[in-house]
């Protein structure tokens, strides 16, 4: 089995997929001949041709709206923006058009198209290359958000986002890109969209997560688990919307306790929406309120300050502790 | 059916300086010794601090970063054809401009080593901060200039902006604002040929860059970029038209991006060498040098004079930057809103007990 980073599944996905399906294309800004400014696209224009491996002009929007033109007319196209903070110029296009061609034609005309975007911060980047603002997508209706945060799960989710019927943004966390190596068969089985992971089971506390906070949040489950003994569940969210409430509030009515990280800014964050579904569901199992640790409602500080942005290993371990004591 | 021709364009190319340093005396603009020595002067700081900060980004000390190596006549010239009233605004590879107009050394030390703190220049109340999100400054600068013309001020924007922007619809949009405003804005289009690896042939399908804006009835030209005196003379004009009430100038500058878009891509994954060495030979500053010593205002001794004189300014600069350590953690809470937000405060609250 191949040891691949988050890149290498990403772009072993991409060839494959293309390989297989003929109306499989990419697009974007850079991702051709210089195979992506994170090399995410790297030798597809080399093996497909310029046709399906497309360098576009330097136009969020246009990108956004060609690419909702082409899935209308058979294609599948997987486009690529740069940096999340350079997106919000396809929301136009995808809130007004592309989320909703479905509902506006009741069925004659769909979407099925990938947005490709880094997300979030650590990575000592300029400002507009930090973000986590997987919460613009998430609130519109008719697209689906997902979050990898491993490559064998990145590899999976992205082949279950080309094949799926409908819009996806892929948000994949650029801090996690090369960070680590996973071996796992790249066997061309996607993975649900819709589906939370249970990462390790337990039975005291449920940790929900993803993207790169999923590791920080790991680490200290481990360290925890080892200093005290303590059983506690993590779950890799993994599809932002629609959330899989299920896997959320059926270990939540196990272990009665819940802590829910996100690198985003709080208000309004999925994290918010991770405690509305445990109320609906399972409000009466709980024995401590739902504790959520975030980014501070601030705009995204130039890296010198980014890291106490980002919720620390301390701030989550803090939160995890005063749930379990309360 | 005959049909008749009911619009004609022709593009104007303006060269005063070529890139032998030989000058047309019939265009050569009448300029003061100073003023000739100021942009020498603007355009070798800018080189010197880009190379600079190369190094200092290759040693991990700043981040990310783009440089404007070659580029100094397009932006730097501009700049010093303005009048103090006027607005700047531009995109991140302007760094002789900014410079012209009182940026400090130390400032893109600070921005490229992640402190908000670099984008402010109190000398220089109408300098914006550069711009990342590419195009979208385009209309923010005819913003500037209705809020101008509605007060009564006779001041002009000057906004800058790269090729690849070109491509994006804030640009588009913004142009025509401007053209149905009559805003007194000077468009400069810095066409350095590449976006990041993209090349203009890839961007657009129109020979020029200006005839995009006289698509929009906007008069405009192209000028060598490479050239200080042609930027400053077009520019000058241009700004005085503005000021007039005349509506904006679209100024498309050739020039070229001698090395990196930053210093996470590598030129030569894209573009032939041999490209680059062509345009080596246009430098703005060689030229400019040779201009210099012909009027008699440059020698030897005056250039290691200078040499000595930016190495020295900016070893300052390093010094600020690097011994920079006593700020608040929270400072970004200070500058949300104008105005008290509790929530705020009780996050701050969490943040300090944390941040150290």
């Amino acid at each position: 089995m191949p040891k691949l980073t988050m890149v290498q599944a990403i772009n072993l996905a991409l060839h494959q997929e293309m390989e297989k399906d003929e109306s499989v294309l990419v697009m974007g800004q850079d991702i051709g001949k210089n195979g992506g400014v994170f090399r995410l696209t790297d030798g597809l224009q080399d093996k497909f041709g310029s046709d399906r491996a497309i360098d576009t002009p330097l136009a969020e929007s246009a990108i956004m709206g060609s690419a909702i033109g082409m899935a209308i007319n058979g294609l599948k196209p997987v486009a690529e923006i740069q940096f999340s903070g350079f997106s919000y110029l396809t929301l136009g296009q995808l809130e007004g058009n592309g989320s909703r061609m479905r509902n506006r034609t009741q069925g004659q005309f769909t979407c099925p198209l990938v947005l490709r975007m880094p997300y979030g911060g650590g990575v000592r980047a300029l400002e507009h290359h930090s973000e986590s603002k997987e919460t613009y997508y998430a609130h519109t209706a008719g697209i689906k958000t997902v979050i990898p945060s491993t490559p064998e799960t990145a590899y999976r989710l992205l082949l279950g986002a080309i094949r799926d019927p409908d819009p996806v943004v892929f948000m994949e966390p650029k801090h996690s890109y090369r960070a680590f190596k996973q071996d796992f068969e790249p066997d061309g089985v996607a993975m649900e969209l819709g589906k939370a992971r249970i990462v390790q089971p337990g039975d005291d506390l449920t940790i929900i997560s993803w993207g790169a906070m999923l590791h920080r949040t790991q680490k200290v489950v481990e360290e925890i688990s080892e200093q005290h003994g303590t059983s506690i569940e993590l779950i890799d969210l993994q599809t932002i919307a629609p959330m899989d409430w299920k896997t959320i509030t059926e270990s939540v009515m196990k272990t009665g306790r819940a802590v829910v990280v996100q690198e985003a800014q709080k208000t309004l964050g999925p994290a918010s929406e991770v405690i509305a579904l445990i109320n609906d569901h399972s409000l009466m199992y709980l024995e401590a309120p739902v504790k959520r640790i975030t980014g501070y409602d601030i705009v995204m500080p130039y890296f010198a300050r980014e890291n106490h942005q980002i919720p620390t290993i301390e701030r989550i371990r803090d939160g995890i502790e005063e749930t379990l004591a309360f | 059916m005959p049909s008749d021709v009911i619009a004609q364009f022709n593009i104007s190319y303006l060269q005063i300086l070529d890139e032998n340093g030989k000058v047309d005396k019939e265009l050569e603009p009448k300029l003061s010794k100073e003023k000739l020595l100021e942009m020498y002067q603007v355009m070798m700081k800018a080189r010197r601090l880009d190379e600079r900060l190369l190094k200092m980004q290759r040693q991990g000390r700043v981040g990310t970063l783009p440089v404007s190596v070659g580029q100094e006549a397009a932006s730097g010239a501009a700049a010093l054809a303005m009048n103090e009233e006027d607005w700047f605004v531009s995109s991140y590879r302007e760094v002789a401009g900014r410079i012209a107009l009182g940026e400090e050394l130390h400032q893109p030390m600070m921005v490229f080593g992640g402190f908000e703190e670099g984008t402010v220049t109190k000398s220089a109340p109408r300098l914006l901060p550069p711009q990342v999100v590419l195009g979208s400054q385009i209309p923010q600068a005819v913003g500037i200039a209705y809020a101008s013309k509605l007060r009564g001020e006779t001041s002009a924007v000057l906004c800058l902006n790269g090729d690849g922007a070109t491509s994006e619809g804030d640009w588009h949009e913004g142009i025509n604002f401007a053209s149905v405003w009559k805003s007194p804005v000077v468009f400069i289009v810095q066409n350095n040929h590449w976006a990041i690896s993209t090349p203009l042939s890839k961007q657009m399908n129109n020979k020029t860059i200006a005839q995009r804006g006289i698509a929009y009835d906007i008069p405009s030209m192209q000028v060598d970029g490479n050239d200080a005196l042609a930027v400053y003379t077009a520019v000058k004009m241009a700004l005085e038209r503005a000021r007039k009430g005349e509506g904006p100038t679209l100024i498309e500058a050739l020039t070229y991006r001698m090395l990196m878009h930053t210093t996470a891509d590598d030129p030569k994954k894209y573009r032939s060498e041999e490209e680059t060495q062509e345009w080596e030979k246009r430098d703005p500053i060689s030229r400019f040098r040779i201009y210099l010593e012909s009027k008699k205002l440059w020698n030897d001794t005056k250039e290691e004079a200078l040499e000595a004189d930016i190495k020295q300014q900016i070893d300052e600069a390093v010094k600020y930057f690097e011994s920079y350590s006593d700020y608040a953690l929270d400072e970004n809470f200070n500058h949300q809103f104008g105005t008290r937000v509790d929530s705020l405060e009780e996050q701050r609250a969490e943040f300090n007990k944390y941040a150290k």
